[in-house]
């Protein structure tokens, strides 16, 4: 094969169909900066998981004086020592249960005072207005219900609370903006399909002089096809650079320049993330464009 | 019209008689092109393009195919440029029965065939030495062959000097003539000339003819397809005429045929 040759050939493909050629780059673009953002939001949701789920466990509240009034498994005052020893031996009884901690109001009122010392509520509240609780760290945080039923109502619990249900809704967001991310990302990359079919048709008809001279003089299918599928491929190349660029300016900008100053909680992606994904949305951003011509070809470009 | 020497054998819808020119039967492996009761019939039509042809073509043959439109004769050329199976029967060309030819190797085949149409089938935004290299170029001859070689079958076909000339500042016959020299600068076993003269005055016909002649005496086979009583009554070469697509007139040193 001669590279001159074809190199000449696909440049003026491109430039004869350089709106067709655009649409293409575009669209791919699109279509990859979503599949790859949305990859890289389910790699945030995993690391947040992995982070937060480690530290996440059930609290069992007992009754504290005041809840007498308010809360009705709590009718006979605050717990007793009897009912505490019981709960501990109950919670020790449960396969699921790893650790349990006992958390005094005191100490609960320490880490409320840490926790948001540079806040007002800081001074309101008072270490008898806390309540005594288990601290009870799970096997496997998912099977929370396991605690929940068995202490939920019983006489001296004020409330079990799995601290993952609070974050549930966080990832429930993420995964839902995941999911918007993925039908988008569908959608582009049917209209970037559709797209390449038409430009690679368009290009086949505008050369059908030389490609048909080519096939009585004996050109192989494969030097016919080259110059459209190197074009195809060449869009989409083009595309995913462009991809991969909003990829990394999305990090940089909205991650690590924004996000990342605003939210101190979470710790977000790292770039060893970023560039895992980049390498994936280039060959992805190559081989669609170029098997998609091939396929145009074999209908449209009789050999 | 003159009419000796040429006796019309067969009418149309009668059996195809035996042939004024004894089957060459010598060495059958020579024959360039061989057909063996040939019969084509496209998909979704019931009367056949082509029925129950057979004739035998050797190397170095000039051969006219003449017959109305309609005849057959398109249908002929695409079978032997494997553009067509046929339906029925055997077409060799070269020696390759064509049924069994991979499609792969089509191709190969091809590059052993040189090709000339009525319309010249040139690139316009080509000039005439780069139409001649573009058929040497997407086989992937090397570029110093192709510097070799242009500008020889340019000289031959008497286009010296108009190398750099686009189709479009041409004659119609110097169109075809950088046609035929794309055609034959691979120097193909086998030339098919689809009425070459077709869109020519008289004049520059007779120049193309006299090309064309001069190829065959290198040694090409030439098949030429046309309508120009004239041309084949001067050259007194082999003609073969079809009509409703069947074979009716094989014949050496023949005319044209009688005035329809």
């Amino acid at each position: 094969m001669r590279a001159q040759f074809v190199l000449s050939e696909i440049s003026v493909g491109l430039r004869r169909n350089l709106t067709m050629t655009f649409a293409v780059i575009v669209s791919v673009a699109l279509s990859l900066a979503l599949a790859g953002g949305s990859l890289l939001v389910r790699e945030q949701v995993n690391t947040m998981k992995d982070y937060w789920y480690d530290k996440v466990q059930v609290s069992i509240f007992l009754c504290n004086k005041d809840d007498q009034d308010t809360v009705k498994t709590c009718q006979k005052g605050a717990a007793t020592d009897q009912q505490k020893k019981e709960i501990e031996a109950d919670l020790k009884k449960l396969p699921v249960v790893d650790q349990i901690y006992f958390e005094t109001s005191e100490q609960a009122y320490k880490r409320y005072k840490e926790q948001f010392k540079d806040s007002l509520i800081a001074g309101i509240v008072k270490p008898d207005q806390l309540q005594d609780s288990f601290r009870v760290k799970l096997k496997n945080p998912t099977k929370y219900k396991v605690v929940a039923s068995a202490f939920q109502g019983r006489p001296g619990v004020m409330a079990v609370q799995d601290q993952r249900a609070l974050l549930e809704n966080l990832f429930n967001l993420l995964n839902g903006m995941n999911r918007v991310a993925y039908v988008l990302m569908g959608l582009m990359l049917v209209v970037a399909l559709l797209l390449i079919v038409n430009t690679v048709r368009v290009s086949a008809f505008s050369r059908r002089r030389e490609t048909g001279i080519m096939r009585l003089v004996g050109a192989s299918g494969y030097y016919i096809q080259m110059p459209f599928i190197m074009e195809a491929a060449i869009a989409g190349l083009t595309g995913a650079g462009l991809a991969c660029g909003l990829l990394v300016s999305g990090k940089y900008f909205l991650v690590d320049k924004w996000l990342s100053k605003k939210v101190l909680l979470i710790n977000f992606i790292g770039w060893d993330q970023v560039v895992t994904v980049l390498p994936l949305v280039l060959v992805v951003g190559v081989l669609m464009p170029a098997i998609a011509a091939f396929f145009t070809l074999r209908k449209y470009l009789k050999v | 019209m003159r009419l000796e020497g040429s006796r019309i054998v067969g009418q149309p819808g009668e059996p195809v008689p035996a042939l004024l020119n004894p089957p060459r039967l010598a060495d059958r492996d020579a024959a360039v092109i061989r057909f063996d009761n040939v019969s084509k019939t496209y998909p979704k039509q019931t009367r056949p393009a082509l029925r129950d042809v057979s004739f035998e073509i050797e190397k170095g043959e000039f051969v006219f195919l003449v017959g109305s439109s309609g005849s057959g004769k398109s249908t002929f050329l695409k079978l032997i440029l494997r553009e067509e199976r046929a339906s029925q029967g055997a077409v060799h060309v070269l020696g390759k029965d064509l049924a069994r030819l991979s499609n792969w190797k089509v191709p190969q085949l091809r590059r052993q065939l040189g090709n000339v149409f009525q319309d010249f089938r040139l690139l316009p935004n080509k000039t005439v030495s780069e139409n001649v290299a573009f058929a040497l170029e997407v086989i992937g001859k090397p570029r110093a062959t192709i510097r070799k070689v242009v500008p020889e079958v340019l000289d031959l076909v008497g286009l010296g000097g108009k190398e750099d000339r686009m189709p479009g500042e041409l004659s119609g016959g110097e169109q075809q003539r950088v046609a035929i020299a794309r055609a034959f600068v691979n120097r193909p076993m086998l030339l098919i000339a689809d009425e070459p003269t077709g869109n020519l005055d008289p004049q520059t016909s007779v120049g193309i003819m006299k090309l064309l002649d001069r190829i065959n005496r290198t040694g090409t086979t030439v098949v030429m397809a046309t309508h120009d009583q004239q041309i084949v009554d001067q050259m007194r070469k082999r003609v073969i005429e079809l009509e409703k697509g069947r074979l009716v007139r094989d014949q050496s040193r023949g005319v044209y045929g009688y005035q329809h």
